[in-house]
């Protein structure tokens, strides 16, 4: 029997709420099967279970501890993220807690070397970047879960065995009061880093770790800075390597500084040692005999690891749980949102019966895809922030005293940040389409892009569970036979909406589920469309298809394409 | 692609500023130094293939 930790953790911002444990299920006479049992309610285990949730699928979460995780942990959520998050319905309270940002700053020799802008179009809903704490985001999704009928969460209770069956897994689950078993017909292991279900099923994560090792600490300390992000390279007081700050809401700061190579955890994470450095580098910015208070701290190591293969029989593999990838340009929980929001609609239609054989494929190759291209793309920015060798940290060197005078180099410091995927080469995708001949607009495989529609109005908050045909039209009626077609394919299961883009003020177009009123052309002219064109859209948001003009045949064989009968 | 050349008079100087150049430099420094002037090499070469060769013959006979 595991035992829990029983006392609400310490925070200085955070109040920690403890859970009851399930016992329940300890001693019933029959074993249960639930169609889904996810193992972790970290912020990727509970968006997948509002996910499921959204297409009516029911889901059981265990998580082995009895409240949120401990310390700010993942703190920078990308715009793609909080798009995610708006389908779950989180994101208005992330928005509200949280502190967007769009700039950031790399130092040597206290001279600002690099600044990053991100890019912030007036058609997106959300900054770039939003920094929350993980407990508090973690807590809204918890509030979320607990609101939803269809979701249960299972506190203090931890998977200690996993049997596959052919169409099903048992799993051994115990609690502070004794163990149980509950079947599942799919097993989702969102168990973080150091996930149980990985070691259960003994598999090995494939790629490098670095050697680079960081403090990561919070401390409540009032400063005046703009929430940017903030980089010094060989501080003086910490020779050759790197130290980063980021502002979190309720005047905390993240202070993340690379160890000496020769130092344990333990020397680091001493108390002597974090006052010494943190006062240092808070000299840095400016703050003579600071004042501050110490939320949490603990030591990281950079990763770049994925497994080859995120579905294993019955149990799919999400998240951390699924990979490892380094914190430089926010990629940890930003691409574990990106893998649930791809897995949720296709468990979904899987598990409804419409999906095709390779539906539920397709989320481990696009997701392993996008894996192993951000470990290619975090490998560049890692090797800089921390070189693994004597000759990267010469050239690393050499670089940081060039940029003071040579702008040719500051490109070097940008690190490449968490991006939505774009599915270019996905099974899902139509072949036949007019992709390669439009003239702009998001391609197949992107994201839909946002677009503002009004005050406080956008066209992400009118999508929800389901495949969406943006249909561009002067016309008062949707052809026929594409009605025709939606109509059939609906009364199969498939989700689908047909959401008219109108040119001509039209009020009313019939065939249409929902209607956008674009008489000044702006929704047109940025997805490159006229009238008559069409873009059909996954329940993900990524775009499977897009025509200058659509038939209702090319309708449906591209929805049967997307839903993985090829 | 054949590039300019130096005459020998444009190499003798050239011999001299990197061995002065090299002198003037602290040791310790002189590696970041010459790391350095690679890189300002290759950017004023604008040719990264040209560079990767270059890197591997200077590799030679070490």
């Amino acid at each position: 029997m595991h035992t829990l930790l029983a006392e609400p953790r310490r925070s200085i911002y955070f109040d920690y709420q403890v859970f009851p444990v399930h016992t329940a299920s300890v001693g019933a006479s029959q074993v249960e099967r639930h169609p889904v049992v996810i193992v972790g309610a970290g912020p990727i285990g509970l968006t997948t279970a509002l996910d499921l949730a959204r297409y009516g699928i029911p889901s059981i979460v265990l998580e082995s501890e009895q409240q949120v995780s401990e310390g700010s942990r993942a703190i920078v959520f990308t715009r793609r993220s909080l798009e995610i998050l708006q389908q779950v319905g989180v994101a208005h309270r992330v928005t509200a807690a949280g502190l967007g940002w769009r700039f950031g700053n790399s130092f040597y020799r206290n001279q600002r070397v690099f600044r990053m802008e991100a890019p912030h179009d007036p058609d997106d809903r959300f900054p770039p970047m939003t920094n929350l704490q993980q407990p508090c985001l973690e807590q809204f999704l918890v509030d979320a879960c607990q609101a939803n009928p269809l979701v249960e969460l299972r506190w203090g209770n931890k998977v200690d065995q996993l049997i596959q069956a052919e169409d099903y897994a048992t799993l051994e689950i115990d609690t502070p009061n004794g163990g149980y078993l509950l079947q599942a017909n799919w097993v989702v292991a969102a168990d973080g880093a150091r996930s149980a279900i990985r070691s259960l099923l003994g598999l090995k994560l494939e790629g490098a770790s670095y050697e680079g090792r960081f403090v990561i600490a919070d401390i409540k300390i009032d400063l005046d800075l703009p929430t940017e992000r903030l980089a010094y390279f060989d501080p003086h007081w910490n020779p050759g390597n790197t130290v980063l700050m980021h502002r979190e809401p309720g005047n905390i700061w993240r202070i993340d500084y690379q160890l000496p190579r020769d130092e344990t955890p333990e020397q680091a994470l001493s108390a002597e040692s974090l006052r010494e450095r943190i006062n240092a580098q808070l000299g840095i910015v400016g703050v003579e005999n600071p004042q501050w208070e110490l939320d949490w701290c603990s030591v990281y190591s950079a990763r770049a690891l994925t497994l080859p293969n995120y579905i294993h029989g019955r149990v799919i593999f999400t998240g951390d749980a699924a990979h490892l990838l380094p914190i430089f340009g926010v990629r940890g929980a930003n691409t574990g949102f990106q893998d649930c929001h791809d897995l949720g609609w296709k468990l979904s239609l899987t598990i409804k019966g419409l999906a095709g054989p390779g539906l539920l494929d397709s989320y481990s190759t696009e997701r392993v895809a996008a894996a192993r291209e951000i470990i290619a793309e975090a490998g560049k920015s890692t090797r800089f922030m921390t070189p693994p060798t004597p000759g990267h940290s010469l050239v690393r060197d050499a670089v940081l005293s060039l940029s003071l005078t040579q702008a040719f180099v500051r490109p070097l410091y940008h690190w490449r940040t968490s991006r939505a995927h774009d599915y270019v080469d996905s099974s899902l995708n139509c072949k036949d389409d007019d992709n390669s001949s439009f003239e702009g607009g998001p391609r197949q495989g992107a994201p839909l892009l946002n677009i503002q529609l009004g005050e406080d109005q956008f066209l992400f908050d009118r999508l929800g569970a389901s495949f969406y045909l943006l249909y561009f039209t002067d016309a008062a009626e949707v052809p026929k036979d594409i009605q025709a077609q939606a109509q059939a394919l609906r009364e199969q299961g498939v989700p689908l909406q047909i959401l008219v883009v109108a040119g001509q003020q039209q009020t009313h177009v019939s065939g249409a589920d929902d209607l956008i009123d674009d008489r000044c052309a702006h929704l047109r002219n940025k997805y490159a469309a006229v009238a008559g064109s069409a873009y059909l859209v996954r329940p993900d948001q990524h775009i499977c298809a897009r025509w200058h003009q659509l038939s209702g045949q090319a309708l449906r064989n591209a929805i049967e394409t997307a839903l993985g009968n090829e | 692609m054949k590039q300019k050349q130096l005459t020998t008079t444009d190499l003798e100087n050239v011999y001299d500023q990197l061995a002065d150049a090299l002198d003037q430099t602290a040791q310790g420094k002189r590696e970041i130094f010459l790391v350095k002037l690679a890189l300002l090499s290759a950017q004023a070469l604008g040719d990264a293939e040209q560079f990767r060769e270059l890197t591997c013959a200077a590799l030679l006979d070490l």
